[in-house]
């Protein structure tokens, strides 16, 4: 029965061998930057709360909010999240100090939906030279999806030049001989939608007979929608902001005119613009949607719109539902849980952004059916698709096959 | 003159201020020099940029105490010489390939100019009137940026990215004999440092000078200054040309440190909190630049961290507390502070 002491000896070396190998196997699968442990994950966010956009500030609350759920459920992996969101105000300074304060003082594992086009270039550099990952930053501008030049940038929002192409795709296809009009916005959201339109119409570009522009701080653009008229074209395309999509809406059904009308996805809310401009002259008008509209009455029963007004009804009962800027933090803060609990016990900048990169055809609850999530290691652009929609009624339509917008060659 | 003119004429309210109450105390400079060079030592390159920052927005308010606390004139229009001179030394940098500290001067001498001759047409104007063209210049600036015809330039509504200076070799060399190396933030806030003080200094001496107490003396009666033979016209756009010219180094700065301008950045916004900034650290008091800056910069923040959504409504009320409590700003606490000190050394 003895066992020779040798054998005994060896044995238990094994036996040793074998407990050092599965520990260090286990120590090796958590891994961690500065910003997570084994019961945290710190994220930094900057949103402005107060200042001339603070109407965006439900984005950073219905972000917390979805956070706060992911938490009261267990966490993620067994790790709480610790969502750090502090105000810029909307301006880029404030925003550079806000960011160094996240990643220096607060230390976050990286910020995720920082709001603003502006806002965001001012601290990218920063970011990716500190290799901080800057991950789904809520502006739609088309410049996020460059992992070359930097690879901790990732946009989320469908860009605003996929979006116009897919209405130049839908005029050529559709309205072959039409002349078009455009009415922009004087910043870098209006000017990107232009140049995506142009870009569609690239062959064919005398088909855009008028541009016209209009700053923020104008009281009306109505004489702007009056001087397009002149130039008679067949489709008016507004790229504006809620409220001047509204008053523009208005102001073509006053004159008693019919051209064929699109409106950007931005202004496309059924309850910030469609009803203010008036049901009968909301009535045809054409937009393209990526996400399900709280205030379409079709999605009273679906799923995804459930889980959505249950998050609203236990964690921020305060929020107006119909506020599109309240599905927009959701869906963003959805899509960043989920990239989250697929990092597992990996969770390092460099991870997570590999994570990030690596989504495949991924659909969620407040996305419309058929448009889904999709990066690789050179697409840093989650969402291309979007689906066409009339104004019929009391709620949008949607129509024909979710297009894809994706900018070749970028 | 009708009396109707008269009124509008009349200089605003502000208090006469004594030359020497003008400034610190000798011993005081030094005290506060020694905290301003030593702080950055010992804390994290996050709170340097801050302390930079706070330096920067200093100058700006310094600016604007020279011209309303100097000369009797308002402006809310500083926002605009800010701008101007943060995309000349964006612009020099970025597409001229300057190095960073020649742009300096260059933004002074181009928001000097633009001051100047935008203080040729406004000082027909006094009072509220005056305070109103400059909130027109602050307003139109941001615009004005954006214009196309610039846009190769300014970069448009995108904005123009900044890339920010290395401590010089020489210095960095040094410092690796002591093994420590000397990071971008401190090598800034002390090149700022260095900046503020000397343009400190010049104020001061500004206003202790023949041109300072020309500029007094148009605060305190315009028209007993006229018939003493000060030159009304020259010496208040001379104060409008000075106080845009360092606001133009502050904007400057401000450029290298947050390393991007963008329209935005450059609001009406900005030109308030300066004039709060130069309200709450007392008009006239140079010193008390640093402490109005130190109230635009970190009150906010603190207002913040009560509420996310009242933030605005706290910082109000806490604006609110400052002017009933101490209605003359920082300068009132010195005062106090001072008579204290002198009451503890009788004893």
């Amino acid at each position: 029965m003895a066992m020779p002491i040798r054998h005994r000896v060896a044995t238990a070396l094994l036996g040793l061998t074998i407990a050092a190998a599965s520990c260090s196997a286990a120590l090796a699968q958590k891994k961690y930057d500065t910003g997570a442990s084994n019961t945290e994950i710190r994220i930094g966010n900057i949103v402005p709360y107060s200042g001339p956009a603070s109407a965006y500030g439900v984005v950073g609350k219905a972000m917390a909010a979805v956070f706060k759920k992911a938490n009261d459920d267990g966490g993620i992996n067994g790790r709480k999240i610790n969502f750090i969101s502090y105000d810029d105000a909307y301006s880029p300074p404030k925003a550079v100090e806000q960011a160094r304060k996240l990643v220096e003082s607060d230390e976050v594992l990286f910020l995720f939906g920082t709001l603003g086009t502006a806002s965001n270039t001012a601290i990218q550099k920063y970011l990716n030279a500190k290799k901080v990952p800057q991950l789904f930053v809520a502006t739609g501008a088309t410049k996020w999806n460059a992992p070359q030049t930097f690879p901790w940038t990732m946009g989320w929002l469908p860009s605003y030049q996929s979006e116009s192409r897919i209405y130049a795709k839908y005029l050529i296809k559709e309205k072959p001989a039409a002349k078009i009009a455009v009415l922009y916005q004087n910043d870098d959201m209006g000017k990107d939608y232009l140049k995506g339109l142009k870009d569609g119409f690239a062959s064919d570009p005398a088909r855009i007979v008028a541009e016209e522009s209009y700053e923020v701080a104008e009281p009306t653009i109505d004489s702007h929608v009056v001087r397009l008229k002149s130039s008679n074209p067949d489709v008016i395309i507004f790229f504006t902001t809620p409220k001047f999509g509204a008053q523009a809406i208005k102001k073509v059904g006053e004159m008693n005119w019919k051209p064929v009308t699109i409106v950007s996805n931005v202004s496309a809310s059924t309850a910030t613009v469609m009803r203010p401009a008036g049901m009968d002259n909301a009535q045809g008008v054409i937009s393209a949607a990526y996400a399900k509209d709280a205030s379409d009455p079709q999605w009273k029963d679906d799923a995804g719109m459930k889980a959505f007004d249950e998050l609203l009804a236990k964690y921020m009962p305060e929020t107006n539902r119909v506020d599109a800027s309240a599905m927009t933090g959701y869906n963003m803060a959805t899509t960043m849980v989920e990239v989250l609990r697929r990092c597992g016990d990996d969770l390092t900048r460099a991870n997570v952004m590999k994570q990030a990169a690596s989504l495949q055809q991924f659909a969620q609850g407040g996305l419309l059916p058929g448009v889904t999530l999709s990066t690789g290691p050179d697409d840093f652009q989650p969402i291309e698709q979007l689906q066409l929609m009339q104004f019929k009624g009391e709620r949008w339509q949607l129509f024909g096959d979710v297009i894809s917008g994706e900018i070749v060659g970028n | 003159m009708s009396t109707a003119e008269d009124i509008v004429t009349e200089a605003p309210a502000v208090e006469a201020v004594p030359k020497r109450a003008m400034t610190l105390g000798f011993g005081t400079s030094l005290v506060v020099l020694a905290v301003l060079i030593l702080v950055p030592l010992f804390v994290k390159n996050f709170i340097i940029f801050q302390l930079t920052m706070l330096l920067i927005y200093a100058l700006a308010v310094l600016a604007l105490n020279i011209l309303t606390g100097g000369s009797g004139q308002f402006s809310l229009g500083q926002s605009a010489f800010y701008a101007v001179g943060a995309y000349t030394s964006a612009i020099l940098m970025e597409h001229v390939g300057m190095n960073y500290a020649l742009t300096l001067p260059i933004a002074g001498i181009v928001c000097f100019g633009f001051g100047f001759l935008f203080g040729q047409p406004a000082l027909r104007l006094s009072g509220v009137y005056l305070a109103l063209a400059t909130f027109a210049l602050a307003t139109a600036m941001p615009q004005l940026l954006k214009l196309g015809y610039f846009e190769h330039w300014t970069g448009g509504v995108q904005g123009l990215v900044v890339t920010k200076p290395d401590a010089p070799e020489l210095l960095q060399a040094m410092a690796s004999w002591f093994h420590k190396s000397i990071s971008q933030d401190m090598w800034l806030y002390y090149f700022t440092l260095a900046v503020g003080i000397a343009i400190y200094i010049a104020s001061v001496n500004l206003l202790r000078s023949r041109s300072g107490r020309a500029f007094m003396a148009i605060r305190d009666n315009e028209i007993a200054a006229s018939a003493m033979g000060v030159d009304v016209a020259l010496y208040k756009t001379l104060a409008f040309g000075v106080s845009a010219g360092i606001t133009g180094v502050a904007g400057g700065l401000g450029a290298i440190a947050v390393q991007f301008v963008a329209p935005d950045g450059y609001t009406i916004t900005l030109a308030i909190q300066l004039f709060l900034g130069m309200v709450v650290g007392g008009v006239g008091w140079l010193p008390g630049s640093i402490v109005g800056s130190a109230f635009i910069i970190f009150v906010p923040n603190i207002a913040e961290s009560f509420s996310k959504g009242l933030s605005g409504a706290v910082f109000g009320v806490l604006l609110f507390l400052v002017i009933f409590l101490v209605p003359h700003g920082a300068r009132q606490v010195a005062i106090v502070a001072q008579q204290l000190i002198g009451k503890l050394k009788k004893n």
